[in-house]
């Protein structure tokens, strides 16, 4: 055991149907510290912390809690609250319905003569938020809040159960930035209190503020634990991304192309467009026959950017023009109206109809457009379905097949096709490569690339830098929540991106 | 930290149903003054016509709280009658014995919805609409033809009346009449001021609403979810049984027919009273005034003699409308704000 260490995890192994989701994975906090756990899709955070909190069984390893040489099992998440470890999900969970002093005491309520005593609770509760310079009236139910002093209640309810282990899963993602500092203060002190936190997050300045320590985790492996004050960001981010930085420097960029576009050019040009909480501010210019890749780290605000530029979220400031024309109303029918096709990241949810065929699922874009007056004839259905078939060489038993029995690949193409039926001028595709195999991916590479010369306007957005290297004529970079960078023709290469994703240094 | 304590949400919602059936009794009390309407009698007959709602209802809004529903509760209290009928009438059981056998089958009644709702992971609507045909079915099993009660001890409950000390009258002998209240009302009122209690000072009453506003969050704080709602099922099985027991001493016979649409009054008076349908909002005196609402209606109709019974169910239906929109545009308020 290491000296003051409140936890240790040892050898950890966690296996998913088809998925080594932890590979011999170590993990190590102390006392009074704030220790951050980073790492992209898949890299088996989420795992190592449902593990440690008993959502998950894991199969081989230890968990030892402050030196005790006896290891822990941990069977449910309130076993692990036993042992002193409490968990602050993104997802608040606490009952909109109850007051705040309920949902701090709520199971553990201070009763007298075998009633809940509402007078000790309330005083008790406003004690323990006074305490932690929370400010909140404990008698009027939490709806009343904000997400932030939501969280911050989650906080204290989970710290004056146990205080050994805290975990804060993603818990800044919908907080502004005063926000966000007002936790990092209630994280502190919580710090020098001795409290040991483990910070789930994907923004790299809030790591290098608020962290002491950072465990890198990829593919289900440890990576390494760093001290962060040691660890420059660009390191930082060529660790989690699997790439050493500096044999990346020696990669040769084969020369794109910088095509000189004019101003009737311009698709789409956003002018200070964002929401407050959601994305911060930018300005993006969009031609004609360009490929635009949106680069960063899960959460730096890619897909963010895209749904508001296709009005799937509302903005609150800022500017969208579409061909030159204001666009006022901000609903993705407009979005349609206007030429714009998206294809979410989500494709299990947002995009498959799963029970419907694939025909169905390949004209309803076009049909909605249309609008419901203007039926497309069985007929002209099946000759898209077919085209389209043919075209993206989907393989399906038949057009009627319902669209769950395909493959992931041959679903994404039939999403792709749904929106090429509507004939968009601008093309938005979210990570439309991701979990499907090399041959497909690089037909749809191929796609996007032959569309943009046929001048469309395409948008798109992977994980996979050498993918989109490939594919864009012009990449923007994002980082927590903001454009902080635009890369076109020589400039781009895999060291210039993550070093602009990195920033400073 | 002093703070002022405003009127939220809820208590709001309750104010306007505690007003509105004041303004429609004292509309009544107008309207009707020469045929007695405003008589202490008259109020009381609100509750003696009703006690049997009441209880039921009082079951409903705990269920509906958790985030579940009920909709058997009608047919159960024609068995439950039915069995009463029965068991004291065709097969000479006592009365105590009979009323005891009906109070055990609602709690089994209720764990088996509950078990199903809970750890079966079912719809409530599905699980208590096969609960509503199963209670109907097997009241027509048991006889298909009205089984009137003459049972001497039942007779005697139902007909004991239990005088209040005020609120008399001289009659035009010039004796002094006091108003009067059955036992059910009694047992009415003392099952709502238990269920309250419950409500609002015990760890389960408290789980009730956590499980009903967010079940994830109840279950990640730490609270058994599934046993809550297994308990509520039960514990609304339970006021089932007393509420058929109620509702007979009313009726004094059972009948295939009876209680037809009684689970929509519930589920009526528990939502003019100010509960969600969504769950986690909720409130016993709310419902007891929601029944006392429906209850003023029908003797407005009563006291009118031309109208149309239906027209309790039509202004029943506009409250509800202006309850529903009532709670819509005050969390539309409350999420702008």
């Amino acid at each position: 055991m290491e000296k003051d260490s409140v936890l240790e995890m040892r050898h950890i192994y966690k296996t998913f149907p088809g998925v080594k989701a932890l590979q011999d994975v170590d993990f190590t906090l102390q006392k009074g510290e704030i220790h951050a756990l980073m790492g992209e899709n898949g890299a088996g955070k989420s795992t190592l912390i449902k593990v440690l909190t008993g959502v998950e069984e894991f199969e081989a390893g230890e968990i030892r809690m402050e030196g005790n040489e006896q290891p822990i099992i941990n069977r449910s998440p309130q076993e692990a609250q036993k042992h002193g470890i409490s968990t602050v999900y993104q997802e608040i969970n606490l009952c909109p319905n109850l007051t705040v002093a309920e949902n701090l005491f709520i199971g553990r309520e201070p009763r007298k003569g075998g009633m809940i005593d509402w007078k000790t609770m309330n005083k008790r509760a406003a004690d323990l938020l006074a305490d932690l310079d929370i400010f909140a009236d404990v008698t009027k139910t939490i709806d009343n809040y904000s997400i932030a002093i939501q969280q911050m209640i989650a906080i204290a309810r989970a710290v004056d159960m146990s205080a050994k282990v805290l975990i804060l899963d993603e818990p800044t993602s919908s907080l502004d930035d005063n926000e966000v500092e007002k936790l990092f203060r209630l994280m502190r002190r919580l710090k020098s209190e001795g409290t040991g936190i483990i910070f789930v997050t994907h923004f790299l300045e809030q790591v290098y503020e608020v962290c002491d320590k950072i465990t890198v985790l990829r593919n289900g492996r440890l990576i390494g634990r760093f001290t962060t004050a040691e660890l420059p960001r660009v390191q930082l981010v060529a660790k989690m991304m699997g790439k050493d930085f500096d044999d990346l420097a020696a990669i040769k960029q084969t020369g794109e192309k910088e095509a000189s576009y004019k101003e009737e050019d311009i698709v789409i040009k956003a002018v200070g467009l964002g929401r407050k909480g959601y994305i911060k501010p930018f300005d993006l210019v969009i031609h004609k026959g360009e490929v635009v890749g949106f680069t960063g780290l899960l959460g730096s605000g890619r897909s963010e950017t895209v749904r508001v530029l296709y009005g799937a979220e509302k903005t609150d400031e800022g500017e969208l023009f579409v061909k030159g024309k204001k666009l006022a109303a901000k609903h993705p029918i407009h979005s349609m109206y206007e030429g714009m096709a998206y294809l979410p990241e989500d494709r299990k949810n947002e995009g498959i109809i799963a029970d419907l065929s694939v025909r169905e699922n390949l004209i309803i874009a076009l049909q909605a457009k249309r609008g419901m007056f203007h039926l497309l004839s069985r007929k002209q259905q099946e000759e898209f379905t077919d085209k389209y078939i043919d075209m993206l060489q989907i393989k399906t038993a038949s057009r009627e097949t319902p669209i769950k029995s395909l493959s992931g690949g041959n679903q994404q193409k039939v999403i792709i096709g749904r929106w090429l039926l509507t004939n968009p001028d601008f093309l938005i595709l979210d990570e439309p490569t991701r979990g499907i195999d090399v041959g497909t991916k690089t037909e749809i590479q191929k796609l996007v690339v032959k569309l943009a010369q046929e001048g469309m306007a395409v948008v798109f957005i992977s994980s996979e830098i050498e993918e989109m290297l490939r594919t864009c004529g012009r990449m923007v970079v994002m980082r927590d929540g903001s454009k902080v960078g635009e890369l076109c023709g020589e400039e781009m290469s895999q060291s210039t991106i993550m070093s602009t994703i990195a920033g400073g240094q | 930290m002093k703070h002022k304590r405003t009127l939220n949400q809820t208590s709001f919602l309750l104010l306007i149903t505690i007003v509105l059936f004041f303004v429609m009794y004292g509309v009544g009390c107008i309207l009707f003054k020469d045929q007695g309407f405003a008589k202490t009698q008259n109020f009381l007959n609100l509750f003696v016509s009703n006690a049997g709602l009441i209880v039921i209802s009082i079951g409903m809004t705990v269920v509906m709280i958790t985030g579940g529903i009920d909709i058997s509760v009608g047919s159960f209290v024609a068995m439950g009658c039915m069995m009463l009928a029965w068991m004291m009438e065709k097969a000479g059981i006592g009365a105590v014995p009979a009323v005891l056998a009906v109070l055990a089958t609602g709690v089994v009644f209720g764990f088996v919805q509950g078990f199903l709702v809970s750890y079966m992971d079912i719809q409530p609507f599905i699980v208590t609409l096969a609960g509503m045909f199963f209670a109907r079915g097997m009241t027509a099993i048991i006889s298909k033809d009205m089984i009137s009660i003459s049972n001497e001890m039942f007779m005697a409950w139902a007909k004991m009346k239990i005088y209040l000390p005020v609120g008399g009258h001289l009659n035009k002998k010039g004796v002094m009449i006091y108003p009067y209240v059955y036992p059910t009302v009694v047992i009415a009122l003392i099952l709502l001021v238990l269920a309250f209690i419950m409500l609002k000072y015990t760890k389960f009453g408290r789980s009730i609403y956590a499980v009903g506003g967010n079940e994830q969050s109840a279950l990640m704080m730490g609270l058994n979810v599934r046993q809550v709602k297994l308990k509520a099922y039960m514990l609304n099985g339970f006021l089932c049984g007393v509420g058929s027991v109620l509702f007979c001493l009313n009726t004094l016979g059972g009948f295939v027919e009876q209680a037809k649409g009684f689970e929509m009054d519930a589920i009526a008076s528990a939502v003019i009273g100010g509960t969600l349908l969504t769950g986690g909002v909720g409130n016993v005196v709310g419902t007891l005034f929601g029944v006392l609402i429906k209850a003023v209606i029908e003797a407005f109709i009563t006291f009118q003699g031309t109208l149309s019974s239906w027209w309790t169910r039509i202004t029943i239906a506009a409250l509800l409308c202006f309850f529903i929109v009532l709670q819509s545009v005050l969390s539309m308020l409350k999420k702008k704000k």
